[in-house]
């Protein structure tokens, strides 16, 4: 058992579709005098399972909307699953999006620290780690210039800079590289393969099929929630070019 | 609970850097920069004990150090309920997508406004010297009311921030009830000026009342707080920060599909 990274047996995550959501008091008082409390549920992820042991690289593959950053972030334990159960052994990166905890306002030297300390590292480790950050990204000319005035790929790269930066057991990867230039996007997959060999387990949402192929050994397809198929990457991708090759003609 | 305590001990650097956020920016291109949290309190006071101390004929003595003692706690427990009221649907973007602890932005928005209520000492300071109060040893133990009302702060931050979640009209009637708060504690007046027992009804039942009090009790009459006052504080705090982090911690999990 000690060689499983993530086992996640028979999840699914519920969602309130809310066409008309109450978020006010008022309404939920009339609401209630009428009776017309509804909690209208949508199942975004339904009875999905599947084991990842270490080291291996999985890609969740699927159209838009079929619930694969869904199932990203219960991982991430972002999410809570309504049934089911997810367990996560080893520290995880999550990329479920470059930067999102960068302020605005504040530099990039402040950015670096305030980040590191939302993924949960503390302030020393980011002060030793600071220079090998500032290298990756490439940008020591900005060091003291506000966030608020990067380019978004300048935003990327140090958001996936600060994230990869400590070799996690599990990284999690939600197509995030799209807004990098091919420069860019080459380091990165540079660095996730250097990782993968280093043991790191991998977790990774794209719609590039070749990206897929190259980085991962395994795959599962879910679509509309529920699993069409999970196995060996080559296998998967064929599968599912062939029914999205179907479904478009 | 032995966890959660080391949960908040492994992000005690995220609460600092959130905290040193909050300050940073609140005066960032601000030509007096921290200044701005000495002078403001000040200026607020210099104007109220003006208008005040003309309107109350019978003159309570040291105005000035009356209506600040009172003003700075007040004024703490506003504006830091406020912020924390916002703290976790103002950071939906975030918490939607990186796994943080939610309490934690709750958490340093009370204890960004204890920093702010650290600089309004040093105006307390400042006015006291100005008017020529009497300092005592008794004025060290003020740490002593402003973490009773620290905790009963972080107890109602929790409670308004995860109600704020579910229905967003919680900060305008917020609003209402800390107006109509304002106005029901002995901040601008003194007690003895009200029908005895209104009076009562407020020493026994605005929480606020126990802080100002024992905290005016150290810094305006330089004396020793009654027992009665110091255990009713300290037992309302508690039970604020128990109730709050009851509501928070059953409805988290629920917070992600609201925001």
């Amino acid at each position: 058992m000690d060689n499983i990274a993530v086992d996640i047996k028979n999840v699914t995550i519920r969602f309130n579709r809310g066409n008309q959501k109450v978020d006010n008091l008022k309404e939920y008082v009339i609401k209630m005098m009428k009776h017309e409390l509804m909690f209208q549920e949508f199942l975004a992820v339904k009875d999905v399972s599947f084991t990842v042991k270490k080291g291996e690289a999985w890609a969740l593959i699927g159209s838009n909307g079929s619930g694969k950053s869904t199932l990203l972030k219960a991982i991430s334990g972002i999410l809570k699953p309504y049934q089911g159960s997810i367990s996560v052994h080893g520290s995880i990166a999550p990329l479920i999006e470059l930067g999102a905890g960068f302020d605005g306002d504040l530099t990039a030297r402040e950015n670096i620290f305030l980040n590191g300390c939302l993924l949960g590292y503390s302030e020393k480790f980011m002060q030793e780690h600071f220079d090998e950050i500032v290298d990756f990204a490439e940008l020591q000319n900005f060091l003291d210039s506000p966030i608020k005035n990067y380019s978004s790929g300048m935003k990327a790269r140090l958001g996936f800079a600060v994230a990869t930066m400590v070799r996690p057991e599990i990284l999690i990867v939600d197509e995030v590289l799209a807004v990098g230039d091919a420069k860019f996007r080459a380091k990165c997959n540079k660095r996730m393969s250097e990782m993968l060999e280093s043991g790191t387990t991998l977790l990774f949402v794209s719609h590039s099929i070749n990206e897929v192929k190259t980085l991962c050994d395994h795959a599962l397809w879910i679509e509309k929630g529920i699993e069409k198929k999970k196995g060996e990457v080559n296998e998967v991708c064929n599968a599912y070019e062939e029914y999205m090759g179907v479904s478009c003609n | 609970m032995v966890e959660r305590l080391k949960s908040l001990w492994t992000y005690r650097d995220l609460v600092k850097h959130l905290v040193i956020k909050d300050l940073k920016l609140k005066y960032r291109r601000s030509f007096l920069g921290y200044v701005w949290s000495v002078l403001n309190p000040l200026l607020v006071m210099i104007i109220m004990a003006i208008i005040f101390s003309s309107i109350f004929k019978r003159n309570i003595e040291n105005y000035p150090v009356y209506l600040f003692t009172g003003q700075i706690m007040f004024n703490y427990m506003n504006v830091s309920s406020r912020q924390a009221l916002e703290s976790i649907t103002g950071n939906a973007a975030l918490l939607k997508k990186v796994y943080v602890p939610k309490y934690i932005f709750t958490f340093s928005k009370i204890t960004s406004g204890l920093v702010d209520l650290v600089f309004s000492l040093g105006a307390l300071v400042l006015v006291m010297i100005g008017t020529g109060a009497r300092f005592s040893w008794y004025n060290l133990l003020i740490f002593f009311p402003i973490i009773q009302l620290y905790v009963f702060c972080v107890g109602l931050g929790m409670l308004l921030s995860a109600l704020n979640v579910f229905f967003r009209d919680i900060q305008y009637i917020w609003n209402a009830i800390t107006t109509a708060w304002l106005y029901a504690t002995p901040i601008f007046y003194t007690l003895d000026m009200m029908d005895s027992r209104l009076a009562w009804v407020i020493k026994h039942f605005n929480p606020m009342y126990f802080y100002i009090g024992q905290f005016r009790d150290l810094i305006y009459s330089n004396q020793m707080p009654g027992a009665g006052i110091m255990i009713e504080g300290c037992v309302t705090a508690i039970i604020s920060l128990m109730i709050g982090t009851a509501v928070f911690w059953k409805k988290q999990d629920e917070f992600i599909l609201y925001i």
